[in-house]
């Protein structure tokens, strides 16, 4: 593609395009076929040349307001209309408003006789007339190679188209030219028309790949002017042909700041606790039966339950059988079904090609404009084609949804035995956030966990959370890790117990203890008591010996005193009660 | 010989055979413009069907380029075209008439040519 600056500066030299309005194709043709000559489109049969040629001028006569004319070599007027019903267009009333004319030209080899020299001016008479009669900008010669079925000279008939090719450009009208691919794969054209028509060439071609048959155009060549090279699958549809560029869209859809919960709490905390941006793609990965139906579900009804509008594509089981299913574990998907909040699409992977799952998907988004989408499983879907064509598919369906800010959810089924992470490496990097669910098997048991191995822009949890399906809903309630490694469903519920009982029983042991150490207690403090109570009666002792020995004394000097005054001792005597004073009053 | 019914209508057979075709046989030739190619077409036609059909015909000369509409009724894609309309089956004679052989196939007259040389 060609960067916007020098695109503008190139617009007022470039070629004037004449837009087909076939989905597609003028993003790849940049605007449209060459405005004002001819155009070749081959293919073989069968690969839809002529639908092309129609959708361009019904589109022209209803879109752009250029009338035009369809002559047709094969097909005869009636069987025209009716062809081209199938795709919805009307001819019969765009004819009867002279806004198409329809001209078939019949050619039976088996009434011509050569007689000599000829021209077809007859030919040419009757095209000038059919564009002159409704002011015919478009033509479609359908397809031109009958004339060298019906006409047995082809020299002058080469030189009679030649001159053809020179009178439309002269007429200035913008032509669709359809011829049959040559048998060579070389040769684009059976009689090699391409040597006439040199503006540009569009090939189609209908190829079979491993059963399933897809479409392919290719621009071959586009005489001044850019285009994509690249073979792009195209499909014919209901409203009529639509190619898929894969490569047109650029990386530049605007992105929100919003989030959206997902409709599991723990989920949201895991995911910086607001849950995922809005318009972001989630990928959710899984081994069998570990519950991405059920987070996709969960997701779909808490969008529904905010009002938004969600689609839910399912490549596994019907409508009815998700919302049974999901009523098993606690969620009512019903009633938003009913108030048209939720939508289902179903269909089996090998009901048709990539392509037209994908245009069937684009078609439901673009009628039911969600805001949300969820693709359950991806990975049915990348069985119907191969791996190349897959990936193609999904960018092209991520960038449609990015561009209309559509969140989206896929689940992807990563099957027993291979490494969890190896067979998304095609898709995860187109993915924001990506989800891991995976089971652990011990004890006898599986057990879910749920991990978040990126989301974009945001803090995440790095821790694993073990994943519980109960008749209540989802709960993610945190995974036991131990020394034992990481520990979930009974197990942690036998760890669990077991750490309870420990716990007890460390209770029970301190409990006992404590007991213990509270009579030891108080058989001390009973000592205690004892002890003062000997204290207090060695005290008393003490003191009574005192008052005892205090008595004895006084007893003492009161005989002794009594006894010198019996006697009648002298005053030195009396006064020597005290007996320091004894020996002074001896010296002295 | 006895006349038997078988005789009668063989007889009457080979008598409806001997005799001139009283139909007219209805030719029409479309040029395109006056041409030296268109002329020169225009006098074969008449020389012819004045030789092979002495009186017994019509034909209607139509320009194209002055009524467009009469090329595409008649399903004209080259030109000159002499076409009989009828008696039927439809034949187209594309060229400027000059291969005889050709033209005498497609007219169906080249037995009649051969047996009046």
């Amino acid at each position: 593609m060609v960067p916007p600056a020098s695109h503008a500066a190139f617009r007022a030299t470039r070629l004037p395009k004449c837009p087909t309005g076939i989905q597609g194709l003028d993003e790849i043709t940049d605007g449209g076929l060459p405005r004002g000559r001819p155009t070749l489109v081959c293919g073989g049969a069968g690969c839809g040349k002529t639908l092309f040629a129609a959708e361009f001028l019904v589109r022209g006569a209803t879109q752009f307001g250029e009338p035009g004319v369809f002559m047709s070599f094969e097909e005869t007027e009636a069987e025209l209309k009716a062809n081209v019903a199938s795709l919805g267009f009307d001819l019969t009333s765009l004819v009867r408003r002279k806004k198409i004319l329809l001209e078939h030209v019949r050619i039976e080899r088996n009434e011509i006789h050569e007689t000599g020299e000829y021209d077809l001016e007859g030919l040419f008479v009757r095209l000038n007339h059919a564009i002159d009669s409704i002011g015919a900008k478009r033509v479609v010669l359908d397809t031109l190679e009958a004339l060298f079925a019906g006409l047995p000279n082809e020299a002058i008939l080469r030189a009679e188209l030649r001159r053809l090719f020179r009178w439309l450009k002269d007429k200035g009208v913008t032509a669709v030219i359809t011829a049959e691919r040559g048998r060579d794969s070389d040769q684009l054209t059976r009689h090699g028309l391409e040597e006439y028509v040199s503006d540009c060439v569009i090939l189609l071609d209908h190829r079979v790949n491993d059963q399933i048959a897809t479409r392919h155009l290719r621009v071959v060549k586009y005489r001044g002017a850019l285009h994509g090279t690249n073979e792009f699958p195209f499909l014919i549809g209901e409203t009529g042909l639509s190619v898929l560029p894969i490569t047109s869209l650029g990386l530049n859809h605007g992105v929100s700041n919003e989030r959206i919960a997902t409709g599991i709490p723990r989920l949201d905390a895991m995911l910086g606790g607001r849950g995922f941006f809005r318009g972001s793609s989630i990928l959710l990965t899984g081994t069998p039966g570990t519950g991405k139906t059920i987070i996709a579900a969960n997701f779909a009804q808490a969008a529904a339950r905010r009002g938004e509008r969600t689609l839910f594509f399912s490549f596994e089981e019907s409508p009815n059988q998700i919302i049974r299913n999901m009523h098993s574990i606690g969620l009512r998907l019903e009633p938003l079904v009913k108030r048209n909040l939720l939508r289902f699409h179903s269909a089996r992977p090998s009901l048709y090609g990539l392509e037209m799952h994908l245009a069937t998907m684009f078609k439901e988004i673009a009628v039911f404009q969600p805001e949300v989408v969820i693709v359950d499983p991806i990975t049915s879907l990348m069985d119907s084609g191969t791996a190349s064509e897959s990936k193609g598919m999904v960018t092209r369906l991520i960038d449609y949804l990015k561009a209309g800010q559509i969140t989206t959810l896929f689940t992807s089924l990563t099957q027993g035995g291979q490494s969890l992470q190896q067979t998304e490496m095609a898709m995860s990097s187109l993915m924001d956030a990506w989800l891991l669910l995976q089971d652990f098997e011990g004890n006898g048991e599986r057990n879910r966990v749920l991990y978040v191995l990126k989301a974009r822009g945001m803090a995440h949890s790095n821790q694993i959370r073990e994943f519980l399906i109960s008749d209540r809903g989802v709960d993610l309630v945190d995974a036991y890790i131990g020394p034992s490694g990481v520990l979930t469903g009974s197990a942690r519920a036998a760890q669990t117990a077991s750490e309870k009982a420990a716990t007890l029983a460390g209770q029970q042991e301190a409990g006992r203890r404590k007991r213990e150490l509270e009579s030891k207690r108080m058989a001390l403090e009973r000592q205690i008591s004892g002890l003062r109570s000997e204290h207090e009666a060695t005290a008393e002792e003490f003191r009574q010996i005192d008052e005892q020995i205090g008595t004895q004394t006084r007893l003492l000097t009161t005989e002794r005193s009594e006894l010198g005054r019996l006697r009648q001792a002298d005053i030195s005597v009396t006064t020597g009660a005290v007996g320091s004073s004894k020996p002074k009053t001896k010296t002295r | 010989m006895k006349a038997t019914p078988s005789n009668r209508t063989t007889k009457a057979f080979e008598r409806a055979l001997a005799a001139r075709p009283t139909e007219k046989c209805v030719l029409r030739l479309y040029v395109a413009g006056a041409t030296d190619r268109s002329r020169k077409a225009i006098l074969r036609a008449r020389h012819l069907c004045e030789t092979e059909f002495e009186g017994h015909y019509e034909l209607e000369v139509i320009d194209v380029f002055q009524q467009p509409i009469l090329a595409r009724d008649g399903q004209i894609v080259a030109t000159p075209t002499l076409v009989r309309e009828f008696p039927k089956p439809v034949r187209r004679l594309i060229g400027n008439l000059t291969k005889t052989s050709g033209l005498f196939v497609g007219l169906d007259v080249a037995a009649k040519t051969s047996v009046r040389p």
